[in-house]
């Protein structure tokens, strides 16, 4: 079968848990068969908000990415720096929203883009300013989640940081390291390869076992894609297998369309031959948009939910609290469950006891031994 | 007086005399000698350098790839003797390694100053020496410089701007953007606008290839307009039609790389080996070494005029120098004496004065001494006289006694034993 109709089946499968109820009259019939409709048509009432934010250095060809990815345009009127400018550059965080509509269901997607990073001349902390944007939203969300009305949250939370690593060298730069260590445990990190129409299929494979291996080494950790089911068929593992290994994707992008092979596609045109964005033999841009728009949307949001939100979470109650009883405050800012704290006194207290009860045991033991010594 | 004339305007004369074959002893003299180029690459790590290199010249310079890690940006230079038909040459090519990869890059460009700068000073201390032997002398001194820009398709790296304005004076530099395979032809027109644009506009002085020469000025000006070049290198081969070229094979195409459609690599090596190689040598000497030339020698004290602006000659100068190196150091020397001096007396003040203080002791010792000595003798004295007394009382008792016995006889046998026995 064909690759690009065997991933059409999985995406499918993904999407739709409907399950064509039948009412089979010799079987008693409940009738919770349709909550998977039922869920289906309230998230299409709801609609659905995608956090998506790009980093790499200027000229990696994100924003060219970004409009390949929604089929929109996005940065209409932007404006280049110059090479003197960018020497003091500071990073910006410009976030861009757009409402997209697709067969009745409603994406607000934004974008959070992050011009001037690693473009200055000294890029000592240069990825301060993004830490502290995604630190700054979890803090958002976290506050509203406490607070007494919680109508309308708004999630501005960032569900996903694709990072573009330049083709143009043999690895990971200690730049990109530092980035992707700042942010692995903030968001959910898809190293992607720049540009890989400078890279011929071999140097492609090559440099992408050189950045999975220096990933391990650095112990960077980028986000994994779940795990199939067990009970899934072996095509579907097979497929799942595949995109795996295909990590980090060699991604090319374009907004203009050309003629190749007699249809108008997407891609780039070279006095050599064509690249075509979506030809699959090309690079992996289709691998990428199936893997971040029709397959794993949602489990980058679930992720970013329960784990690297839970986390920051945690980690701010404990600091909080910490404070508190280092200040000798009773009343918390925000309504959480009393932590049993531990505090130094109560574990000395309790350590006493312990050893109290060691001893008492051990002369119990003897006593013992000793009556049946003497019993014998 | 000498005398002397100079018939200007060329003279005509009547016959071949034969000095037209001048060039061609100079040819045959330096054919003979080899030459000699240097060429410096700085790029990014991955950038293509060595394989740009390896394409130029068409062999293996066997180089192995760089880590991204280096804490710093080192220089790597390696050597090569190649031969093409009877001309010999001896290319050194020196690699930045580690260029771009560092956190902070604000002293990225210094290493490649200094070894720029050692090159030069090297060539001025053998210039300077008084046994020199400047026609055995392996020149080092760089003679181009390709700086490889990184494909953005935007504009230049503010490490490169930055980079370039440091080097402009000391090397003739020739920008290259690298892998430019990745750019298509509208965006790399736009692109290399950009970058002329913002040399220009920042002041940094480009090589560009010479205009006065009427065989080459044509080749040179159309290729003037093509900078920066943009390059692919490959040493890789393919089956293209019947022909076996160098390329780079793409899923959707084959990127040639002596095609002048797909790249500019045939105009940089024309330009830099087959037309300009020579006067890139000659630039180097005679603008940017007599430059590093005349800044050290002034740093150093050397005027070509003199406070009444008359001219000095580098033998007055030098003379000049010398007297007063020599009276500093009589200066010193006089100091120093003088400052012994001084020493000399305060030590010697220092030793009088003890010494005066030990012969006070000295003195009082021996007052002691007398003392002692006579209150000695007194002590002897009386000790004398009262053994002369006593001796005399013992006689005078003797005597006595005998006497007494004498008198008495038997009858005093008992008293015997009182009195003074």
């Amino acid at each position: 079968m064909d690759a690009i109709m065997l991933q059409e089946k999985l995406v499918e499968r993904l999407l739709c848990h409907r399950v064509k109820t039948s009412r089979q009259k010799e079987k008693q019939y409940v009738g919770f068969a349709t909550l998977p409709n039922q869920v289906h048509r309230k998230s299409v009432k709801k609609g659905f908000d995608f956090t998506l934010m790009v980093a790499g250095e200027s000229g990696m060809g994100k924003s060219t990415l970004v409009n390949s990815l929604f089929l929109t345009d996005l940065y209409k009127d932007r404006k280049l720096l110059n090479a003197e400018e960018r020497i003091n550059q500071t990073v910006e965080i410009i976030k861009h929203t757009v409402d997209i509509e697709e067969k009745g269901v409603k994406l607000k997607l934004t974008i959070v883009d992050t011009p001037g990073f690693g473009d200055a001349v000294n890029n000592n902390e240069c990825w301060k300013p993004i830490t502290d944007y995604i630190d700054q939203q979890f803090e958002q969300y976290f506050r509203d989640e406490s607070g007494l009305n919680r109508k309308n949250i708004q999630d501005n939370r960032v569900h996903c940081c694709l990072y573009f690593i330049p083709p143009f060298g043999h690895g990971l730069r200690p730049v990109d390291v530092e980035f992707m260590k700042a942010l692995h445990e903030k968001v959910n990190v898809v190293p992607l390869i720049a540009k890989a129409d400078c890279l011929t299929p071999n140097e492609i494979k090559k440099l992408k076992d050189r950045v999975r291996e220096e990933i391990e080494r650095f112990g960077i950790k980028v986000y994994q894609f779940p795990e199939c089911d067990s009970d899934e068929d072996e095509e579907f593992k097979q497929l799942d297998k595949e995109l795996k290994e295909c990590c980090p994707f060699a991604v090319i992008g374009s907004n203009t369309v050309v003629e190749a092979r007699g249809q108008r596609v997407r891609g780039r045109l070279y006095p050599w031959g064509i690249v075509e964005v979506e030809n699959q033999s090309h690079c992996d841009f289709v691998k990428l948009r199936n893997i971040l728009i029709r397959s794993h949307m949602h489990d980058l949001k679930d992720v970013t939910c329960d784990v690297h939100y839970e986390n920051y979470r945690a980690q701010c109650i404990q600091d909080m609290t910490s404070k508190m009883t280092q200040d000798n405050r009773m009343e918390s800012p925000i309504p959480i469950l009393p932590l049993p704290t531990p505090d130094v006194e109560t574990d000395r207290l309790i350590k006493m006891k312990d050893e109290e009860l060691a001893r008492m045991q051990e002369m119990l033991n003897k006593m013992q031994q000793h009556i049946h010594d003497g019993k014998d | 007086m000498l005398l002397g004339s100079w018939v200007r305007g060329p003279l005509s004369l009547s016959g071949h005399v034969g000095f037209d074959s001048l060039p061609d002893q100079l040819v045959n003299k330096s054919t003979c000698q080899g030459f000699c180029f240097n060429i410096l690459c700085i790029g990014e790590t991955g950038i293509g350098k060595s394989t740009l290199m390896d394409t130029l010249f068409n062999t293996n310079f066997e180089n192995c790839e760089s880590s991204h890690f280096e804490p710093q940006v080192k220089l790597r230079a390696q050597t090569y003797d190649l031969q093409e038909s009877n001309v010999r040459l001896r290319l050194t090519v020196v690699n930045t390694v580690g260029f771009g990869d560092q956190m902070n890059k604000q002293d990225s460009y210094q290493p490649v100053v200094d070894y720029i700068d050692r090159q030069y000073e090297t060539y001025l201390q053998e210039e300077l020496k008084i046994k020199r032997s400047l026609h055995n002398y392996h020149d080092s001194r760089l003679h181009a410089c390709l700086y490889f820009i990184s494909p953005s398709g935007h504009s230049l790296k503010s490490l490169d701007l930055l980079t370039m304005k440091k080097l402009d004076s000391k090397v003739n530099i020739i920008p290259v953007i690298a892998k430019a395979d990745t750019i298509s032809k509208s965006e790399l027109h736009k692109f290399k606008l950009k970058i002329m644009s913002e040399l220009v506009s920042n002041g940094v002085q480009i090589y560009q290839f010479p205009l006065d020469d009427e065989t080459v000025a044509k080749v040179n000006t159309t290729m003037n307009g093509h900078l920066p070049f943009a390059v692919v290198g490959s040493t890789e081969e393919v089956m293209v039609g019947n022909k076996v070229v160098k390329a780079r094979q793409y899923p959707w195409g084959v990127v040639q790389v002596e095609n002048e459609s797909h790249c500019d690599f045939v105009k940089l090596r024309e330009m830099l080996i087959c037309v300009n190689m020579e006067d890139l040598r000659e630039q180097t000497h005679t603008h940017h070494y007599e430059l590093y030339r005349r800044c050290k020698l002034e740093e150093m004290g050397f005027r070509d005029t003199d406070p009444e602006s008359k001219p000095v000659s580098l033998q007055q100068t030098y003379e000049a120098k010398r007297t007063e190196f020599l009276g500093e150091l009589q200066r010193r020397e006089e100091e120093m004496r003088q400052l012994f001096v001084q020493r000399v007396k305060e030590k010697e003040a220092e030793l009088k004065e003890a010494e005066k203080v030990l012969q006070g002791r000295f003195e009082q010792l021996k007052r002691l001494h007398a003392e002692e000595r006579g209150a000695l003798e007194e002590k002897r004295r009386v000790l004398e006289e009262d053994q002369s007394s006593f001796s005399k009382k013992r006689a005078a008792a003797q005597l006595l006694q005998a006497q007494s016995l004498n008198a008495n006889g038997k009858k005093d046998k008992d008293r015997k034993t009182s009195g003074f026995m």
